[in-house]
């Protein structure tokens, strides 16, 4: 028995908005839900009429929680102000609920659609054997089964009885597009409300009855152990309730407020081991990611063979720090050990690896953890990390009682994941005409499933086949990848190694067109001119979907017209988790410094879902990928993270965000996914149009180092 | 410890804290007025801002003993009576995508258009420039206050 029953969530108010609930959920096969229908486990109707579809992805901004509901709503014809959510917890149900990869929408598509589509044909079924008539005479039409011959009608909830008795339907047909309602809608998200009235409940805001607060003093040194531990002043402190190792390289000061755990540990002295990396710094991991360079790389891509080709040779490099995510919301994460169980809410973006995790770490069997997912302020990839849920599992174990682990800032900025650092090697041959016959782009960079142990087959990291495509259909054309290794923790920030591949690429190719002496537009179009399908791994890229994606944003941008005078502008285009997007930046230049002013960017993503969250999400790309480019970096210094907080790891702000504007290209193609593709052509469009303004070429990352 | 007496939200409260506590933990641990978020602990984000005595101010880094008998507005009491105009802004611009720095922003913005009913970009860009987004909505986040301004209207 949990704590609280969901029913008590619920009823505390946790996220209500506009008559929509958000609970949590942990649905287990053989469950039944009395009375209701629930031909799938993503969807409980109730006699009264209330349509519960259950998200099994986290939310931390980018507004599945909307998004997905919508999909299943669609085919299930409903009424969407009749739409409940719930957010489903860890489970053996959903697949793999990895929220990760923009691939939310991608992967949900198909079994949302279908789970809709049955529960509507169940229910008109359910309808038809009612009213004794046959099912083609009937019609699902928000909410109800309708049969107009006789002028009757019945509510979902009515049929809920009826429909429960009946199969399944093993294969349905699927609504399309041109009949579509619901998908398409500039729906608002369901949560904003409770948002702007700061009652929806984060992670950091989750309490349970009895619940101490834990922060954890961790070794600064990467790699770095405990050795001693000194509590005397710590237990001083009022409200100070323990002080204990949690794993090799972590002290927790548990209390009964956070700011008392604070300052527990403010006082705490422990030893450190200092371990191997005391002398590592950031000069060293560049360099040997420059020595790294001459061993030979696995192939990602190969057409033709570049190396046999002759004309005139460019040639460059170009190189990216370590960067931090940096949500807003803190690590943190609760849980309840009791003897043979755990509970934790968790806002996670792995909730079944936060279960299997802690499962290892306290010793229980995963069915014996149980992971709610709460709402996340914020992700980008630093919530795929299980360390949160491990920590709170570990100390709620060592002190016996429900406790939330919270990070402080520097902790999140010291103790984190990082983007890898990463070096590219680029060359081209070009043609008399200026264009590439050959282009070869070398990727050297440490692998972030290979540091966490996962296997790496043919040592190409798994990410890449999603992250690091060719865009242009360059006859001979190589993309390669040496694999290194770091100390520093490395993690999947935003857009992942698209956002390193998309800049070297997008920044060479502007080198080319200047070598040239072409228009960046032009040369790019030129390049994608000829209709071509550039099969890569698992992915087709279509040079007709990426030419459309930039003559869009160019149109839009206005390319071929002129600027005000002191406006420069530039251009990128990238693809990557099979989106497509182009962007112009457009700046001025105030005290050698770049000042943004616009960015039009568009996007070829398939059916566009909810085309509001879509600009929300591309706008706020654009923002987050503007700050990698011009400030972050994680420097490291004698094995310790330099960067504390956000005066010196510092994001834009409001004086710095630009007007965003957000096209899409029209498409009823599958959808795929937008919450990274923003990001990789952002550095590259405002690089070039930084040598637009200076003839400055910038070739590392990031521009105000 | 100390006994200390708060007017939060228009509500006395008395809470026996140290005095050095930061309000926010007292908002958050004590109160358990959650709105108002812990972000950088050290005044450098705005994700905790609250108004004392109508100004706004960072409680992760204002010990509760300097807002003894002061009165303390949190998201929580903004509207008493419904939204704020600010809140309503906020939907109809669709501003929120994580939504966790956006009361903070909010109560920011609040703050400038007591005083400044109708401010220009650079004023806005001024009051708001404390508040960090990660997830980049500066400039929904501007539309808003010029609608709310405009009582509601773009």
């Amino acid at each position: 028995m949990s704590p609280l029953s969901r029913r008590e969530f619920v009823g505390a108010g946790i996220g209500a908005a506009a008559g929509l609930v958000i609970g949590f959920y942990l649905p287990h096969k053989g469950e039944s839900h009395k009375d209701s229908f629930s031909p799938n486990a993503y969807l409980r109707i109730t006699p009264d009429n209330k349509i519960t579809i259950v998200v099994a992805r986290s939310e931390m901004g980018q507004g599945v929680r909307t998004a997905l509901p919508m999909i299943l709503a669609e085919e299930l014809e409903a009424d969407w102000k009749q739409i409940e959510i719930e957010q489903a917890g860890a489970s053996t149900l959903y697949g793999d609920q990895t929220t990760g990869g923009s691939a939310s929408i991608r992967t949900t598509w198909d079994p949302m659609r279908k789970a809709g589509a049955s529960a509507r044909e169940m229910l008109i079924s359910a309808a038809a054997l009612t009213w004794g008539v046959p099912r083609s005479t009937c019609t699902a039409e928000a909410g109800h089964i309708k049969h107009a011959a006789s002028n009757r009608s019945l509510s979902y909830g009515e049929l809920v009885a009826k429909a429960s008795t009946l199969p399944v339907p093993s294969d349905v047909t699927l609504k399309q597009s041109k009949d579509y309602k619901i998908v398409g809608q500039r729906l608002p998200r369901l949560d904003s409300l409770a948002k702007v009235k700061g009652e929806a409940i984060y992670g950091i805001d989750f309490r349970l009855p009895g619940m101490k607060h834990a922060v954890l003093a961790r070794c600064p040194l990467i790699g770095g152990k405990v050795t001693s531990i000194d509590d005397k002043e710590s237990r001083k402190i009022s409200g100070v309730t323990y002080v204990g190792k949690i794993g090799d390289s972590a002290v927790a000061v548990v209390a009964d407020t956070v700011w008392s755990a604070m300052e527990g540990r403010r006082v705490l002295n422990v030893g450190w081991d200092d371990g191997p990396n005391k002398d590592l710094n950031s000069g060293a991991i560049l360099a040997s990611l420059k020595q790294a360079a001459s061993k030979k790389g696995a192939t990602l891509y190969a057409a033709g063979e570049p190396g046999k080709t002759s004309g005139r040779h460019i040639s460059a490099e170009y190189m990216l720090p370590f960067m931090a995510h940096a949500p807003m919301e803190p690590g943190n994460c609760t849980a309840h050990f009791q003897g043979s169980k755990c509970e934790l809410w968790a806002p996670t973006q792995v909730p079944q690896d936060c279960r299997d995790s802690v499962a290892t770490a306290i010793g229980l069997d995963p069915d014996q953890v149980k992971v709610n997912v709460t709402l996340m302020g914020g992700g980008f990839g630093r919530r795929l990390e299980h360390d949160y849920a491990v920590e709170a599992a570990r100390v709620s174990k060592a002190i016996n009682a429900p406790v939330k682990v919270i990070w402080t800032r520097e902790d999140d900025m010291r103790c984190s994941t990082y983007r890898p650092a990463s070096l590219h090697q680029l060359s081209a041959t070009l043609d008399g005409a200026g264009l590439p016959v050959a282009l070869t782009h070398r990727i050297i960079a440490p692998s972030i499933t290979g540091q966490k142990g996962q296997p790496v087959p043919n040592n190409v990291d798994p990410d890449l086949p999603d992250e690091a495509g060719p865009v242009y259909g360059i006859p001979n054309y190589a993309i390669e990848y040496v694999m290194t290794e770091t100390p520093v923790p490395l993690g999947w920030m935003r857009s992942v190694y698209a956002l390193q591949a998309g800049f070297a690429l997008e920044s060479f190719i502007d080198e080319l067109a200047l070598a040239a002496g072409k228009d960046p537009l032009k040369y790019r179009l030129q390049l994608l001119a000829k209709d071509q399908d550039l099969a890569y791994f698992t992915t087709t890229w279509h040079t007709a979907r990426m030419r459309a994606v930039l003559q869009l944003a160019a149109e839009k941008a206005g390319w071929d017209k002129p600027l005000p005078a002191g406006h420069y502008r530039g251009i990128a285009c990238f693809a990557c988790f099979q989106t497509y997007m182009a962007e112009v930046v457009e700046i001025t230049m105030e005290n050698t410094q770049p000042k943004v002013h616009r960015v039009v960017a568009a996007v070829d993503c398939g059916q566009v879902v909810n085309p509001a969250i879509l600009e929300q999400q591309i706008q706020g790309g654009v923002v987050y990928g503007l700050s990698n480019a011009l400030r972050a970096q994680i420097t490291i210094d004698k094995g310790r993270v330099v960067q504390g907080n956000f005066d010196d790891y510092a994001p834009l702000r409001m004086d710095e965000a630009p007007t965003v504007e957000v096209y899409a290209v029209p498409s009823q193609e599958a959808p795929t996914g937008i919450g990274e593709p923003s990001l990789p052509p952002v550095a590259p469009a405002l690089c070039n149009a930084i040598y637009a303004a200076t003839k400055k070429r910038i070739r590392t990352l990031p521009i105000q180092s | 410890m100390a006994d200390i007496t708060l007017r939060v939200n228009g509500s006395e409260k008395q809470v026996s804290v140290s005095p050095e506590t930061p309000l926010l933990w007292v908002l958050r641990d004590t109160l358990q007025l959650t709105g108002t978020k812990f972000g950088c602990g050290a005044g450098l984000c705005g994700a905790c801002t609250v108004h004392v005595e109508g100004n706004p101010i960072r409680s992760c880094s204002t010990p509760v003993s300097q807002v003894a008998n002061k009165n303390v507005t949190t998201i929580e009491g903004l509207g008493p009576n419904g939204l704020h105009p600010l809140q309503e802004a906020w939907l109809a611009e669709e501003v929120p995508q994580c939504g966790y720095c956006q009361t903070g922003q909010i109560m920011s913005a609040a703050a400038l258009l007591a005083k400044t009913p109708k401010p220009t970009d650079e004023q806005i860009t001024q009051a708001m420039n404390g508040n960090l987004c990660r997830c980049g909505t500066y400039e929904r986040i501007r539309k808003a206050i010029h609608r709310a301004a405009n009582g509601g209207a773009r």
